[in-house]
């Protein structure tokens, strides 16, 4: 199946979990590209390959501080994933709930099945 | 909201830029899900949630067979959706495509796969849907941009809001 090129937008940036990972770390503090290579456990060219790439769609922003290059999280960016996750995820609450109430019958009349004897 | 006494909640999760997961526990065992899964008037009981009510819930239940769902959104609108069964292990695991029938970019349908697994008498369903293209993905998330509920918490949602 042809995968579709990536790293277009917030979505496909955080499809992969290495970014999710630098994303939660910068969700606490900003950090230096150093951190999160002794952080992740990856090498310098990986991490700033990622990097890069969440800088692309925005998720990430940088600012230099004397020697240093600090990234930090944009939130702003992780919003529309934010919003369809919950809606998503929301809808299909619904549907599992009424399938809750569903499932109670079903239990109770396979119980009544068996047990008619007691 | 239904007093439930299980804190179950339905987790979404996007494991590639072209795949939606769904997980969800169930306080039952997994042949009784299934057969929720599986059967057409149970189907209309569940499948609309609480935003319409199934008009149709047609399931020809074998490889190659047919299903088809219509729901009745509350606004009037006719919503539906059409497959075909791939894959069926009774109890365990069934894979089907999905075709919206509305505007939908070309290309392949959905196939999504449905596993259930049964651990101390609860069983945990997960919903794989590997879909063609980016495209397609997209075309889901605008359309669920529409509707505004908030609800629950996973990994992306948990770093949005500690920024606020």
């Amino acid at each position: 199946m042809a995968r579709a090129a990536t790293t277009t937008d917030a979505f496909n940036a955080v499809a992969e979990p290495r970014r999710r990972e630098i994303l939660d770390i910068l969700a606490s503090e900003e950090r230096p590209v150093n951190d999160l290579v002794g952080l992740l456990g990856l090498a310098q060219p990986q991490v700033s390959k990622h990097l890069r790439v969440l800088r692309e769609v925005g998720l990430v922003d940088v600012r230099d501080e004397g020697r240093q290059r600090l990234y930090r999280l944009n939130g702003h960016a992780l919003k529309p994933i934010h919003d369809w996750v919950s809606s998503y995820e929301s809808s299909w609450s619904q549907r599992f709930d009424e399938l809750d109430v569903v499932l109670e019958q079903l239990k109770r009349e396979e119980q009544g099945d068996e047990g008619d004897d007691e | 909201m239904k007093a439930m006494t299980s804190s179950a909640k339905a987790t979404v999760t996007l494991p590639t830029d072209d795949q939606i997961l769904i997980t969800r526990e169930f306080d039952a065992p997994k042949h009784l899900v299934y057969k929720a899964w599986t059967t057409p008037e149970l189907v209309k009981r569940w499948w609309s949630g609480r935003r319409g009510t199934m008009t149709i819930a047609e399931i020809d239940l074998r490889v190659g067979g047919a299903w088809r769902y219509v729901m009745q959104a509350q606004g009037g609108a006719e919503v539906a959706f059409h497959g075909e069964y791939r894959e069926i292990v009774p109890d365990e695991r069934i894979v089907y495509t999905e075709v919206y029938e509305g505007p939908w970019p070309e290309g392949e349908p959905a196939v999504n796969t449905v596993t259930f697994t049964e651990a101390d008498g609860r069983t945990t369903l997960t919903a794989l849907s590997q879909l063609d293209s980016k495209a397609t993905r997209d075309m889901i998330i605008d359309s669920g941009m529409e509707s505004g509920m908030q609800e629950g918490m996973d990994l992306l949602e948990e770093v949005a809001i500690s920024l606020r």
